[in-house]
């Protein structure tokens, strides 16, 4: 059993007010893998990638990365193996220059000093961003700030890489770079998007999620071309799967 | 809310000067912060009719800005635009103390403009050399500085957060207040419960976005503490430039310059 | 209400910053102790929002002139008083730094007077009680109670440590007269809004604010101890300081004195306390004397490190003579002559 493996068995979580997200969500990811987790909004998804790294603990089954049950003491360990990136860069990029920001991870797991400069440059080498590494936050573009998010989490050399709505507010040459980028990783990632064109792009599985239970998971062009299950979903085919717009053919 | 997006379009100005490169700005951070107090120490410890003692100590913040290459205007201008409460409280002087100082042979100078001088000339020392500070160090430095002065690092690491955030939330204000404006069809000022429900909404945002970073912040490892990078030690140079400064700060306190020098050329004439 | 380095002495700002460091040492190490590490990014971005908020002006019903939040009441009810001091700490140094709105020197008093007063005076002592008290609509007199002590406190504070400072010529109920209504008007205001603030959190995130309400019945809260120390000890310092002054305030008195020898100063007005801060004064080179005189000659005492280079009237001393302002106009062309070279060389290159 490869530690690049991601299993989740009869999750199940309710908010605190009570309101139900989870109902009972099972899947296995293996090393690899490009999966993509899409949903309508308020379907859960953003509530399982929580899970996946111990920042919220399931009420009913279970999540393991790799051999490793997820409990308070296994989390530090968790926390390096997959790495998380949120939608909201300013959220993840919160000290004073890019260079901190990305030396953050490796810092807390207590690295050596020139251990921690050597992966935060080749993080920042990875995404294309050394020349910002002097940077402030602020002075970045959406998708600068979007590449330097992604290399504060490569710093901690993850094997799984969790993202959430990577693509959301880029331009079209930010979007098609960032889908470049992440072609090239062969970490295991776990995309949850609304972006059906970057599912086509990236990832080989869907997984989709309909008030909180898994409608379908599978290779990624079955499910794209389910135009009933998408609907039923609240989704979409990607746009490029769309009818011609001047044929009307598909 | 012009104010507002100035004000941090202000401070991202000094953001960039700070990270120009010349000789100042390659001074350790915590010897300039020291020079930096010691310099305001010197100057408001000097009499309150004194206002020509003063003078020659413009040395300092002038050579920060020349050398550093800090533009003299925009500096001046922040001066100006943060005098008004100073200069009201110092214009008192002169209307309460009309007592007589000084004979200058046509017309006599009261106590109180001289003192008022003073004040204004102290308010110029003091707040050039502060401004002068921040534009040729960065926040981070400064931090990093006082956390290895001794400051306690929850302080140090807030600044820093502060700063960061400063930006992030001046937008979602300009943003709101925009929103706001567009609105209101010219009735200008807020009234109370359209103010309190806009820094109430940014309030839960900002709690939220708090709850946010927390969960990035831990997804990064974090244990509970940060730390600041750790940086360079102190070169000679560094040494040399602190004992330099506070040595002539403190000669300019001893010996009066301006009475020596004036004194001088009275006698030459 | 921030103060400007000019306008204070260097025994006042000097005094402030210790009482300050002193508090966040404190708060700093208080902080540790709770362990609460959400507390760290909320800190941030809440002082943020206050930052920001101060920007922004509101109406002040009435009366047609605008004011802004000051906060400190409020992020004592959001962070508790620790994290809410530490908090108003670091924005007021950012708009010292940035702004000059106040002064680094007087930042000291400035943190005091803004930070101190509302998160460890007017939260624990009237908030908090108030609250607990269950009288009446409990969250609006006690933001309103809260609000107007700490501003009032504040206050104070400009116009005592102004005094003491003795730059300003304003007299100490001159300048408490301007100072405590305008602050008093402030502090309705923002009583009023952080009342309806902290109802909307209530409404809305009512978790954020059990655990600080929790923290205070459970009897643990915030220890009064260090709270009455640094009162006492600063009431100490000024009650002498302000004893002293007093007794040689304008009325004739202060001529005669000023005829006399230091020593002879203190004997008039008594008190060993006094001789105590003269000689201190004596020793330590940067403290201004108030109203000692010196046998002066024109040239400065060379050497001697207690110069005060002014008198207090009817004599000039050689500070304020002309050689004295034609020196000082040297040494300003000198300076800027200087700096104009280097400037041209430098565009030069």
């Amino acid at each position: 059993m490869s530690h690049h493996l991601v299993e989740v068995k009869e999750l199940k979580f309710s908010y605190p007010d009570g309101t139900p997200a989870l109902n009972g969500v099972n899947f296995r990811i293996t090393h690899g893998e490009s999966v993509a987790l899409v949903g309508a909004n308020g379907a859960g998804k953003s509530t399982l990638l929580l899970h996946l790294n111990g920042y919220l603990t399931p009420q009913a089954g279970s999540v393991r990365i790799g051999d490793i049950p997820i409990t308070k003491n296994t989390l530090k360990h968790v926390r390096q193996v997959v790495g998380m990136v949120f939608q909201d860069p300013d959220d993840q990029l919160f000290l004073p220059r890019v260079y901190d920001d990305v030396a953050f991870g490796p810092t807390n797991l207590g690295l050596p000093p020139d251990e921690v400069k050597l992966r935060t440059l080749n993080a920042l080498a990875l995404v294309g961003a050394e020349h910002l590494r002097e940077r402030p936050p602020y002075k970045l573009s959406g998708g600068e700030k979007r590449a330097v998010s992604i290399a504060t989490v490569l710093s901690m050399s993850p094997s799984i890489l969790v993202m959430d709505e990577p693509t959301s507010n880029l331009d079209p040459r930010a979007r098609r770079q960032l889908i470049h980028l992440l072609s090239e990783f062969d970490h295991t990632k776990i995309i949850a998007t609304h972006d059906m064109d970057l599912v086509l792009d990236l990832c080989s599985r869907a997984i989709v999620l309909r008030e909180g239970e898994v409608a379908a998971d599978g290779p990624a062009l079955d499910i794209l071309a389910d135009r009933e299950l998408l609907d039923s979903s609240g989704l979409e085919k990607p746009l490029r799967l769309q009818g011609c717009p001047i044929c009307g053919n598909l | 809310m012009a104010s507002i997006e100035s004000s941090f379009f202000d401070i991202g100005r000094l953001d960039v000067l700070s990270s120009k490169e010349t000789p100042i700005h390659r001074v350790d951070a915590r010897v300039k912060v020291l020079t930096t107090i010691y310099f305001i120490v010197v100057v408001i410890s000097f009499g309150k009719y004194d206002p020509a003692g003063l003078a020659p100590l413009i040395v300092y913040p002038m050579a920060v800005m020349t050398i550093g290459n800090i533009p003299i205007r925009y500096i001046a201008k922040k001066l100006l635009i943060a005098s008004p409460f100073v200069l009201s409280v110092a214009l008192l002087n002169p209307l309460l103390d009309r007592s007589p100082a000084l004979d200058v042979g046509i017309f006599v100078i009261s106590g109180g403009s001289l003192s008022f001088a003073s004040i204004m000339a102290k308010y110029v020392l003091t707040v050039s050399a502060g401004l002068a500070l921040i534009a040729c160090t960065g926040v981070d430095a400064i931090c990093a500085a006082l956390a290895r002065m001794g400051v306690p690092e929850a302080f140090t690491v807030q600044l820093l957060f502060l700063y960061r955030y400063i930006f992030v939330l001046g937008q979602e204000a300009v943003r709101m207040a925009r929103a706001r404006a567009l609105r209101s069809f010219g009735n200008k000022g807020l009234g109370m419960s359209t103010y309190t429900g806009m820094i109430g909404h940014l309030l839960l945002r900002t709690m939220d976005r708090a709850q946010r970073i927390h969960l990035a912040m831990l997804c990064r490892g974090f244990g509970g503490e940060i730390h600041h990078a750790p940086s360079s030690g102190i070169r000679p140079s560094d040494l040399l430039y602190l004992a330099g400064w506070s040595g002539l700060f403190t000669l300019l306190r001893i010996y009066n310059l301006p009475v020596w020098l004036g004194k001088e050329l009275g006698r030459l004439i | 209400m921030h103060m400007a380095d000019a306008l204070i002495s260097p025994a006042v700002g000097g005094v402030m910053w210790a009482a300050t460091a002193g508090l966040t040492v404190y708060s700093a190490r208080k902080l540790k102790q709770e362990m609460d590490e959400r507390k760290i990014p909320l800190m941030g971005v809440m002082g943020a929002l206050i930052f920001a908020a101060q920007m922004i002006n509101f109406t002040i019903p009435g009366t047609g002139s605008s004011g802004h939040l000051g906060g400190g009441l409020l992020l004592a009810v959001l962070l508790g008083p620790h994290a809410a001091f530490l908090t108003m700490a670091s924005i007021l140094t950012i708009q010292a730094l940035f702004f000059a709105d106040g002064g680094i020197l007087a930042l000291g008093c400035n943190i005091f007077n803004m930070g101190f007063f509302p998160c460890f005076v007017a939260f624990p002592l009237i908030y908090k009680r108030i609250i607990a008290s269950r009288h009446g609509k409990p969250l609006l007199m006690a933001a309103l109670a809260a609000s107007i002590v700490a501003l009032q406190l504040g206050a104070l504070g400009v116009v005592t440590e102004t005094i003491l400072s003795g730059i300003s010529e304003l007299t100490f109920m001159t300048f408490l007269l301007l100072m405590l209504p305008i602050h008093l008007a402030i502090g309705i205001v923002e009583g009023f809004v952080t009342a309806s603030l902290v109802g909307f959190v209530s409404r809305t995130r009512p978790e954020v604010l059990e655990t600080d309400l929790v923290e205070s019945a459970g009897g643990k809260g915030i220890s009064i101890k260090p709270v009455l120390i640094t009162l006492i000890l600063i009431a100490a310092f000024t009650g002498g300081m302000l004893s002293w002054f007093s007794s040689s305030n304008p009325d004739g008195l202060e001529w005669s004195i000023a005829r006399s020898s230091g020593d002879r100063v203190l004997q008039s007005s008594g008190g060993r306390i006094h001789a105590l801060l003269s000689a201190v004064q004596k020793k330590i080179a940067f403290l201004p004397d108030y109203n000692f005189r010196k046998d002066e000659p024109e040239e400065p005492a060379i050497g001697e490190r207690t110069k005060e280079k002014e008198d207090p009237w009817p004599s000039v001393s050689a500070g304020t003579s002309i050689s004295g302002l034609l020196g000082g106009a040297m040494s300003l062309a000198l300076v800027g002559l200087i700096g104009f070279g280097i400037r041209i060389f430098q565009r030069r290159k």
